[in-house]
């Protein structure tokens, strides 16, 4: 009988375990905000990062000339505490303010000076290097044309007054500033772990690590929780309430369901596309749904005929209901498009409509010299996931049913699905884009002739000249006028086929305040209490 | 038993090689890059990491070069991870999948002897039906499917523990434990009764309870030493599953062992690391089949030769 006790043995301690208050509990008191933030992290450094799960801790241990607004207004001061616009816009002064890195140092102004320089030495090989191409000779001197960096137009007037000169009158520069790639590093914390531009410098370690922002790193462990923790020395150390911040890499989503539904975490990255409507039900206080800046949509390859021909395109984007597509497959609140560019209620506001008309797509199959039995197989690239899935079937039967064409699926994994569409090996591939900062800039130049993301090969002259006139235009109203121009030759062209504009869905626990839905999804922790 | 050993080592490094050489070129042919992203990379950045990564040079060159790095011990650095070596990763990983191993085993060991000696002293009775059937369904049950029911019942309805994490919260090891160990657990059941049988009907036994020692006495002094050896020749293979399979668990639970280092290496195309943790899982799959072969040995006289 003594051998049954063995039985009991792990049931004894579970039962054990019963009276663990869950953190999400114990965070009123304990003023821990513990976020579901996607992958794990590659590195800390944001000038050499590119994801979004990046972004969410950068914005808690480094902060740039201006912030993000809490609840997606214009940015405000950060480490400038004021700046002056001059010369038709193209000249930009920052004033800073007395803020501290987290080591006692004050910030400077060639601390920007120094991490825009790093951040567009080509020997880096930054990602992202086009988020500082606005300004004089940024450009040339990233690929090597120059190599005299005092030729690029930022200049330390002295320790606290930055000076900018742009090309262009760029209306979104400052927005532009709130991007994580924008912001300083200090410079004897990067020297002293390698050179300025030595890939994989171990300056973001914890231990290592010097930042301004409103939080410092604390500890690091990998695929388990990076912790921040309340930075005394922050300018605006008064506002920020929470005392330490958990990020917890969760990619897999059904994890961070059930982690939200114990109490483990605050705030999820995503929810179960299956649990979508029974959430809506079940926790209407905590599932949310925002518009976010991002587009979904189909990417066609004009290389490939008969998909160099516009009709073609045009049939192709007639025959999509998408409002079918939204409301029966998606199903998470997304807005069917009408554009490339998501709508900004607070700004650019596309033009364009895209219908839905089976008669018309018809015809333009016709017109373009084709029927049901001349028009070859296409087909459909995406990269293996559910949803992904679903909506490709969704298309197929939607393409097959209007216009008789036959689509042959095929899903890949991430990498040779990116690897797939650099080599131009598809024809119609799935697609999305989130916009880096809140302005149509960041979805209409991808599609200009030759850039990295164009992928489809189609170039237009006039899309790229409205572009040029766009960025040259002082005038916000006059530069969305060549926007919506731009835009209007992209929605004819279809070089891509919008299908949605993305939503951001996620739970969140009651006790969360100060968090606001905002298009860009972004929730600077200095205005977040647990209550 | 030397003689045994050296033969092992000698089977062991050509073992060793063709696993390197197959990865290699298999991680090499598999379409898409490490440094496929979806923001385009350009192309001079491209050639900055490709030099940086040596993959600029041909492959054969790449090739001759990782083993010669590989035998004075650098596995290279991770291609997702700047920064960070891929030994730094496996010694990150490699200690909570080890944990994580070690206290399944444990469990399936603790569960799974008792069970089958009860059912070998009761064969065909009650005691003996119910943990085998039960054993049964336990080796049935993918941890896929059995992980998320108890985190369901135990972290969701009852609350009684967390649902993820590994040594983040107090409790947090408990799921994935028995999550990983019911397998095995109830493989342990099995191979145990079927020892146990066998040797129960030896003579010596006979033996033994002719001169009146305990029933106790019989089965644990006895009876156990050659009953277990089945479950001892499968604690080599269960432990070296153990390490390499947990990645199931890992997922599930969010433990940061190094089953989910090695199959996100596969996704990120970090050559680096699937074939440094793909080298490093054959070595431990070699030793600890060889460790059970020499325990085995020495507890059966019939396996020396």
């Amino acid at each position: 009988m003594k051998l049954k006790i063995l039985y009991i043995v792990p049931l004894l301690l579970l039962f054990s375990c019963g009276d663990n208050a869950r953190p999400v509990e114990l965070s009123p008191e304990t003023k821990i905000l513990y976020l579901g933030n996607g992958t794990e992290p590659k590195d800390l450094d944001p000038h050499t990062v590119t994801g979004v799960p990046e972004s969410k801790i950068l914005m808690a241990l480094i902060e740039g000339l201006v912030i993000r607004h809490p609840e997606g207004k214009d940015p405000l001061p950060g480490i400038a505490k004021d700046w002056d616009i001059s010369l038709g816009g193209k000249e930009y002064t920052f004033y800073l303010r007395d803020a501290l890195w987290s080591n006692g140092d004050p910030v400077t102004a060639n601390d920007f000076v120094y991490a825009w320089k790093r951040m567009l030495l080509p020997s880096l090989g930054s990602q992202y290097p086009d988020m500082l191409y606005d300004i004089v000779n940024a450009e040339e001197f990233n690929k090597g044309l120059i190599t005299d960096f005092s030729l690029v137009g930022v200049k330390a007037i002295d320790d606290k007054t930055l000076k900018v000169t742009l090309n262009n009158p760029a209306p979104y520069f400052i927005e532009l500033l709130a991007h994580y790639t924008t912001r300083p590093v200090h410079q004897p914390t990067i020297e002293k772990h390698g050179e300025i531009d030595s890939l994989g410098n171990q300056w973001t370690r914890p231990g290592n690590f010097v930042g301004n922002g409103p939080f410092t790193l604390e500890e690091w462990k990998l695929n388990q929780v990076i912790k921040v923790k309340k930075n005394p020395l922050y300018w605006d150390a008064d506002r920020v309430k929470l005392n330490e911040i958990h990020f917890l890499p969760i990619d897999n989503v059904s994890r961070e369901d059930f982690m939200f539904r114990s109490g483990q975490i605050h705030v999820t990255s995503s929810i179960p596309t299956e649990k979508i409507e029974v959430y809506k039900d079940e926790y209407p206080n905590n599932i949310n749904i925002n518009p976010y800046y991002g587009t979904y949509y189909y990417r066609i390859n004009l290389g490939k005929s008969p998909l160099d021909n516009k009709l073609i395109r045009q049939a192709l984007s007639l025959s999509i209901d998408r409002e079918k597509i939204t409301e029966k497959v998606a199903k998470g609140g997304q807005i069917p498009a009408f554009s490339f560019t998501p709508p900004d209620p607070n700004g650019y506001y596309p033009p364009t409509r895209l219908e839905f008309n089976p008669q018309k797509a018809k015809q333009l199959l016709s017109q373009a010299g084709y029927t049901e039995e001349n028009l070859p197989t296409f087909e459909l690239l995406y990269n293996t996931s559910e949803g992904h899935q679903k909506i490709a079937e969704a298309m197929q039967q939607m393409w097959k049913e209007t216009l008789g064409v036959n689509i042959v699926l095929t899903n890949t994994d991430w990498k040779v699905y990116l690897s797939r569409q650099n080599t131009s090996d598809f024809e119609i591939a799935r697609a999305g884009w989130i916009g880096d900062y809140q302005d149509p800039k960041s979805f209409l130049d991808m599609m200009v002739t030759g850039r990295g993301n164009n992928l489809t090969g189609w170039s237009n002259e006039t899309y790229d000249t409205l572009l040029v006139k766009a960025s040259q235009s002082y005038s916000q109203d006059e530069r969305y006028n060549y926007l919506y121009e731009a835009e209007k030759i992209l929605m004819d062209e279809l070089p891509i086929i919008p299908i949605y504009t993305y939503t951001r869905i996620y739970m969140k626990h009651e006790s969360v305040k100060g968090w606001s839905s905002n298009l860009l999804d972004s929730h600077p922790y200095q205005y977040i209490d647990i209550e | 038993m030397l003689s045994l050993i050296l033969r092992r080592i000698g089977i062991a490094i050509p073992v060793l090689l063709t696993v390197i050489t197959l990865t290699f070129l298999m991680v090499h042919s598999a379409p898409g890059g490490p440094f496929d992203e979806e923001k385009a990379v350009s192309p001079e950045v491209l050639m900055k990491l490709n030099e940086k990564y040596n993959l600029d040079q041909p492959l054969t060159t790449q090739y001759f070069d990782y083993l010669s790095d590989i035998l004075v011990g650098d596995f290279g650095p991770s291609f997702r991870y700047p920064g960070r070596s891929v030994t730094e990763l496996i010694s990150l990983g490699l200690p909570v999948t080890f944990e994580l191993a070690l206290y399944s085993i444990l469990f399936a060991l603790a569960i799974g002897v008792v069970a089958g000696i009860l059912g070998a002293l009761k064969p065909n009775t009650p005691l003996d039906y119910i943990p085998m059937s039960t054993a049964m369904i336990g080796i049935c049950i993918p941890s896929i499917i059995l992980g998320p029911s108890l985190i369901l019942i135990f972290g969701i309805w009852l609350e009684w523990v967390p649902v993820s994490g590994w040594g983040y919260m107090p409790g947090d090891k408990l799921l994935p434990t028995l999550t990983l160990g019911t397998a095995y657990a109830a493989y342990c059941a099995r191979l145990t009764r079927g020892g146990m049988l066998e040797i129960l009907n030896q003579d010596f036994i006979r033996t033994a309870r002719a001169k009146g020692l305990s029933e106790i006495r019989v089965v644990v002094v006895h009876a156990l030493r050659g009953g277990l050896t089945p479950v001892i020749a499968f604690l080599g293979p269960a432990m070296a599953g153990l390490l390499a399979g947990s990645f199931v668990v890992e997922t599930i639970f969010g433990i940061p062992g190094l089953g989910r280092f090695y199959v996100e290496a596969a996704f990120n195309r970090d050559y680096t690391m699937i074939l440094g943790s793909s080298i490093f899982f054959s070595f431990l799959i070699i030793t600890f089949n060889l460790i059970s072969d020499l325990i085995a040995a020495a507890l059966n006289p019939k396996l020396r030769d």
